[in-house]
């Protein structure tokens, strides 16, 4: 049962693809950061790079002292919870990043603040 | 001619007279026809006439009742509001616990008056029809009561002249509003699990009992009345969600799985609005009354634990979702202070990094995580704030698709890591806070995709046009004003100036 209904229902999701103006949304977390607060959502046309989009990625955590000094070839990535390597000259779509797609990183060395995870 | 005076009714009767005695079973029209909403939920009831109103109360004794209640109120809230009572309480950073309560709790008051009517309207049984009635008119009277009491500060402190636009829009408005259209859009039993049972009788100490000790420790004479003024009918209402479970329990075994589902929803999306309250409690009260962790244990794991148990000869469970409440005791609050604190250029209240004292007084009440997790955190940001870079996420942050919340809450077992969950539905992706989150969409997801999430609106342009500017203008928060760190405020300075002029002669 998709809903408790009296009759006939078929709700309308919000967040379709078609509803973003030709961007996909994207929502990725920097593991072990959590001075950030929470996931980061990025909308972004899917032609982008991956080199592109990891320089987007590098605007928004600048404040974290760890950010600097990030070397992105070591970069352990997952998709979905599953390990995962991006190839940075392709485009998201290329890359298999879809729509609503969750993407998480580890930067190995780096684990926050006195390495406690933040 | 001798006069012939009838006895005058005793209260059983007339409880009876002006209950069971003005309902009818229609005969134009079939009862499944007048009333069509109570049984498409599949919640079997025999004999409507076993409902038992504990409390007997009849209308014209429930308005003497609350027409005192209201004298006694409006009768302080007119003295804290000639004596400049605002001026009394602990510290100005005090007043943004209250600006997160009027932008959370009056207007749900406002939807839980709205449900109780409506589901007076569905039940075909004259009993919880009645009772229904008069919770409707408590939820509308503490509305009303809330909003008279925040006119007071409304009048002197930024942040709150917009709470009822503010409400479809602000992004942590959302987490309680989705809450109320969860319920409100859901049949008439599921309502009175949602906020008769699991809100007013597990959860409401947890609300009430924080907010009124915080206000009374911390000189907020208005919002203790108003809350005094609530509590006798917050009695009534918890007496009316436990005689509705029983009721529906003892009417049919059938319905003890449905009464099951809906407990273990409507008590974990409970514990989700109330990390609110959690923070205020550990971070927003000058003065704390105790910490969240103290308050959760007490009225959730030992009288909720009490009350569970009772209901344990029906057959019912303890919520799967207690084990994980009880372990988030310990973090919510820091994580969700930490959120509003990153993100305050986006808030109706001030934040700040608590102060030494209360930096110590968090270690002491949270031994096993604060330190830990927590404090690092901290004092890393009291030392950026030193250097002039004070830290800020101008990230867009992802929210849970059924609580709403950012997603901040830590995974069961390692606080260092985001819990997050997916789902798949129709070919669309749906992402989630928490285990719990993503079993309430499962069980209706044809429900949870329409859900409009804050974040998840701005790109799409219907908020503003995509802009902060944009954003701030279409929610109505003035930058500098309402948002911001609570030190070099607007609120700070008048507070301090005026209660200058009280104490002194500038």
């Amino acid at each position: 049962m998709s809903v408790v209904a009296i009759k006939e229902y078929v709700g309308v999701p919000r967040d379709l693809e078609a509803n973003y103006h030709g961007n996909i949304m994207t929502y990725i977390t920097w593991e072990k950061h959590l001075m950030f607060a929470a996931p980061f959502i990025f909308p972004v046309p899917p032609s982008m790079l991956f080199g592109d989009y990891i320089k987007a990625i590098a605007g928004v955590i600048q404040p974290h002292p760890d950010a600097a000094k990030i070397d992105w070839s070591k970069v352990e990535w997952r998709k979905s919870y599953q390990p995962w390597q991006p190839d940075m000259a392709k485009t998201l779509a290329e890359n298999g990043i879809t729509h609503k797609c969750h993407m998480s990183f580890r930067t190995p060395g780096l684990d926050g603040i006195r390495g406690l995870g933040i | 001619m001798d006069m012939k005076a009838t006895k005058k009714l005793g209260l059983k009767d007339r409880y009876r007279n002006q209950t069971r005695g003005l309902h009818w079973d229609t005969t134009y029209q079939p009862m499944d026809e007048v009333f069509p909403y109570d049984k498409y939920e599949g919640i079997k009831i025999h004999d409507w006439e076993k409902w038992e109103d504990p409390f007997r109360l009849t209308m014209d004794a429930y308005w003497k009742y609350q027409a005192e209640k209201e004298r006694k109120l409006y009768a302080v809230l007119d003295a804290f509001n000639q004596s400049n009572g605002h001026l009394n309480v602990t510290d100005a950073r005090y007043i943004n616990a209250i600006k997160l309560f009027f932008a959370a709790i009056p207007l749900h008051e406002y939807m839980a008056h709205r449900g109780f009517a409506i589901a007076g309207r569905q039940f075909r049984g004259v009993g919880p029809r009645v009772a229904c009635q008069m919770q409707s008119i408590d939820e509308i009277r503490h509305m009303q009561t809330q909003m008279h009491t925040a006119s007071n500060y409304n009048k002197y402190y930024n942040g709150m002249h917009a709470v009822h636009h503010q409400l479809p829009r602000m992004w942590y408005a959302s987490v309680p509003k989705s809450f109320f259209d969860d319920a409100i859009t859901a049949g008439p039993f599921e309502w009175m699990i949602a906020i008769g049972f699991s809100f007013e009788y597990v959860l409401t100490n947890l609300l009430f009992v924080p907010f009124m000790s915080g206000a009374a420790y911390n000189g907020d004479l208005g919002s203790m009345t108003f809350g005094f003024s609530a509590q006798s009918d917050e009695a009534r209402h918890m007496t009316l969600g436990l005689e509705c479970i029983k009721f529906m329990l003892e009417q049919d075994p059938d319905n003890l799985p449905i009464v099951q589902r809906w407990i273990d929803k409507w008590t974990w999306r409970g514990t989700r609005v109330l990390s609110l309250v959690a923070m205020m409690m550990d971070y927003m009260l000058p003065k704390r009354v105790m910490s969240w962790k103290e308050a959760w244990e007490i009225y959730f794991e030992q009288n909720g634990g009490a009350l569970f148990k009772d209901l344990e000869r029906y057959g019912i469970k303890l919520p799967k979702c207690a084990l994980q409440g009880i372990e988030e005791k310990e973090h919510i609050s820091h994580q969700l202070w930490a959120g509003i604190y990153q993100w305050n250029f986006g808030t109706s209240v001030h934040s700040w990094v608590p102060s030494d004292d209360e930096l110590d007084w968090l270690s002491a009440k949270y031994p096993n995580t604060f330190d830990k997790y927590y404090r690092p955190r901290w004092e890393f940001w009291r030392e950026q704030e030193k250097t002039g870079t004070q830290f800020i996420n101008t990230g867009l942050a992802e929210n849970c698709q059924v609580c709403q919340f950012p997603m901040l809450f830590t995974e069961p077992g390692d606080p260092t890591t985001l819990c997050h969950r997916e789902t798949h539905y129709k070919e669309e992706r749906y992402h989630f806070c928490s285990d719990h989150c993503k079993e309430i969409f499962e069980n209706e997801p044809e429900k949870y995709i329409q859900a409009w999430l804050p974040m998840n609106q701005l790109p799409q342009g219907t908020c503003g046009g995509g802009t902060l500017e944009g954003w701030m203008e279409w929610v109505h928060l003035v930058p500098g004003q309402d948002n911001g760190n609570f030190e070099g405020s607007q609120d700070q300075a008048n507070f301090q100036k005026w209660k200058g002029q009280v104490t002194g002669n500038n």
